[in-house]
């Protein structure tokens, strides 16, 4: 995974609230058997009509906002399916960090597992930033892991709060399951115990 | 002499995490282990190719069950054959994943081949107590047998395989208690979504939600399954029901459930699973059965519901710029102007399935309101089954000739037209009534626009030919 640790771009507002994955994936991208190829799929029916042309009103279609590196996105970011998909297809598009102010449970994991940032602000705060970045003069900013911090156009800063876990895993970059994997001899010792109290649960001794 | 101090009340939520604790690793996180991993063919194969890539093996490969459901077609003749020649690949890789790392799969032609969440409870592999992960969000649909159940991406799918656990933050925890009886034509679906109105669409967002109360103890575990289910739509990352003997009941004698001995040892285990008097929720909900009446969404998200008897709201009477920005762009999609009654809305397409509302029980409901009736002209009605043994009771019971005598097309299991991935897609600008839990742009086709209801509304629907009140097709005739 690639770290984040501090990156600089511009950043595009897509205000609405309740944007679900089947909106960021739609279904048609969901059959592959790898995670490659997704970038055009991302926002698909938003970015282009029903010919597969560009629609010019969609933000990321616009000029000074198609190489946004940053969404500075509405309430409940990512809800519905469990999708990855929908976070592989925003790093492929050369998305690093979403600015909001919630985000869906599943959605958000997903983008920590992917090097992808989710930024939780407080509601004033994230309309504040899309309203800065309405302006394609002021959408350059950036974000600071490290320092939990944006730096908005023009040096005006707001921090955020990020769960330390999840932070570290950003920053670091590292396999997930390897620093799981340390802790093997505790599962299989926790295992033991927990079929042996509960031995119905022990799916080796299911009667044929 | 001082008695030790008793244990802290906590609720079902807090024992069952408890209980698959095997460290802590912070403050809010747990490495958690993962009794049951359910997989399906389109979000499991990055995650087997990352354990190739990796040179891991699976843990315990026991402990997973592969089912094939979200890209199979359901055509009435069941077939292998995968006419998508992408789906057909994931169809085969799934089975070559499952075969090569040692996971039993339920393919196409397997008896037992379904929905994932309709055939686990099936099979009785949920067991009250246990931790089930999936890569499909539904997964707090085993929340009706006091399982924690919770939707994962695929890289959490490859991080079980490989570990049988997972990094987890403990939720915050919401009880939702349901009082007095529900009025004829009202249903659990029905129900969650007059919950998923109140709460809104991130109403339940980092919390797990234990329903309660004397109506959902009255509820079959159909109805349960379904309000499990469906409160993913508010946010919730796990939905929990204390199971009780109505469960043991539904359990007793499935294929996987534990025989003998292991089921007495079980039932007596199962029946200390419930939350403590005095456990502290931080936050409570409660809601009067009585008061609730047929539910359809009129919008984009499965929070914009109203009673059958109501009119589509006008976002001018919002105060949140948000969610009336959300309301006007979901009045243009679904092309509806405030004020009009939602009931007598033209539907081209009415379907009943998937993982919500599948289930034999549905179907029953549903049939209720057909038996004797024709489906109106101009409407197109498909039923597809949850699973291929709920096509099997319902075509003992004679259920599929009601369908099929009142104009429905009666169809193999799978997710079909609740995600479109297969070929039952709505085409751009048809309006569907629909028993299944999104509504999103776009979800059932491109362009195509998504009523939710019950099963039994969607049938009430599919004979008007419109958006219609159940409880004109119920009682005398």
């Amino acid at each position: 995974m690639q770290p984040f640790t501090k990156v600089s771009g511009t950043a595009a507002p897509l205000p609405q609230g309740n944007v679900d994955t089947d909106v960021i994936m739609p279904k048609q991208f969901l059959k592959g058997i790898t995670r490659e190829g997704l970038a055009r799929g991302c926002f698909y029916d938003l970015r282009y009509d029903a010919a597969g042309n560009e629609r010019p009103e969609f933000i990321l279609n616009q000029p000074g906002y198609r190489q946004s590196v940053f969404l500075a996105v509405g309430p409940n970011f990512g809800c519905g399916s469990s999708r990855e998909h929908a976070v592989w297809g925003l790093r492929q598009l050369g998305v690093r960090a979403l600015i909001g102010s919630s985000f869906a449970s599943i959605f958000q994991d997903n983008c920590f597992r992917n090097g992808l940032l989710p930024v939780s602000l407080t509601p004033d705060q994230a309309r504040h930033v899309q309203a800065v970045c309405s302006d394609p003069a002021h959408n350059t900013l950036e974000v600071d892991l490290t320092a939990q911090a944006i730096l908005l156009h023009g040096g005006a800063r707001i921090d955020f709060d990020i769960d330390p876990l999840r932070k570290d895993d950003l920053l670091s970059g590292r396999d997930a399951i390897a620093a799981t994997l340390q802790y093997a001899a505790d599962i299989e010792s926790f295992e033991r115990e927990h079929w042996k109290a509960q031995p119905w649960l022990n799916p080796l001794l299911r009667v044929p | 002499m001082m008695n030790a101090p008793a244990a802290k009340p906590a609720t079902l939520y807090e024992k069952i995490v408890e209980a698959h604790t095997i460290r802590e690793l912070d403050a809010t996180h747990v490495l958690l282990y993962v009794d049951r991993h359910v997989l399906n063919e389109y979000t499991s194969p990055q995650a087997f190719a990352g354990l190739r890539q990796a040179g891991r093996r699976v843990s315990r490969p026991e402990a997973s069950l592969g089912v094939v459901d979200h890209v199979n077609p359901t055509a009435p003749l069941r077939s292998r054959l995968v006419p998508d020649p992408q789906a057909a690949r994931q169809v085969d890789y799934f089975e070559e994943n499952c075969r090569e790392f040692g996971i039993e799969c339920f393919g196409i032609l397997d008896p037992r081949q379904g929905i994932e969440h309709v055939v686990v409870p099936e099979q009785g592999i949920a067991l009250p107590g246990m931790v089930i992960a999936c890569g499909d969000s539904h997964t707090t649909t085993y929340g009706a047998f006091g399982v924690l159940g919770f939707g994962v991406g695929t890289s959490e799918v490859e991080h079980v395989l490989a570990t049988q656990t997972l990094v987890y933050e403990r939720l915050k925890n919401m009880r939702i208690v349901v009082r007095g009886s529900l009025p004829l034509g009202v249903t659990a679906k029905d129900i969650v979504m007059s919950v998923i109105r109140r709460l809104g669409a991130a109403g339940a967002t980092g919390y797990a939600v234990e329903f309660d109360g004397p109506t959902v103890g009255a509820l079959d575990l159909a109805g349960r399954m379904t309000l499990c289910n469906m409160i993913v739509e508010a946010g919730a990352r796990g939905a929990l029901i204390a199971p009780d003997e109505s469960a043991f009941r539904f359990l007793h004698g499935r294929a996987r459930a534990p025989r003998g001995a292991h089921w007495d040892r079980a039932i007596e285990h199962w029946r200390g699973l419930h939350t403590d008097p005095d456990a502290a929720f931080q936050r409570e909900l409660q809601l009067e059965a009585s008061q609730i009446a047929p539910l359809v969404s009129w919008g984009t998200s499965p929070e914009q519901v109203i009673g059958i008897g109501d009119r589509i709201p006008d976002p001018a009477d919002e105060v949140d710029t948000t969610r009336r920005g959300g309301m006007s762009r979901a009045l243009g999609y679904m092309d509806l102007q405030p004020g009009t009654p939602i009931r007598g809305i033209k539907i081209d397409r009415a379907f009943i399935g998937s993982c919500t509302n599948g289930r034999l029980e549905d179907l029953r409901d549903a049939a209720k309101i057909l038996a004797g009736r024709r489906v109106a002209a101009g409407v197109r009605a498909m039923v597809v089954p949850g699973s291929t043994q709920v096509r099997r009771d319902a075509e003992a019971e004679g259920i599929d000739q009601v369908f099929i005598s009142a104009g429905f097309e009666w169809r193999q299991s799978g997710c079909s037209m609740c995600l479109a991935m297969n070929d039952d897609v709505l085409e751009s600008g048809e309006r569907c009534a629909s028993s299944t839990n999104r509504n999103f742009e776009g979800r059932q086709g491109r362009g195509g626009r998504t009523h939710l209801m019950s099963p039994a509304m969607v049938a009430a629907a599919a004979l008007a030919g419109h958006i219609a009140d159940v409880r004109d097709f119920q009682g005398e005739r």
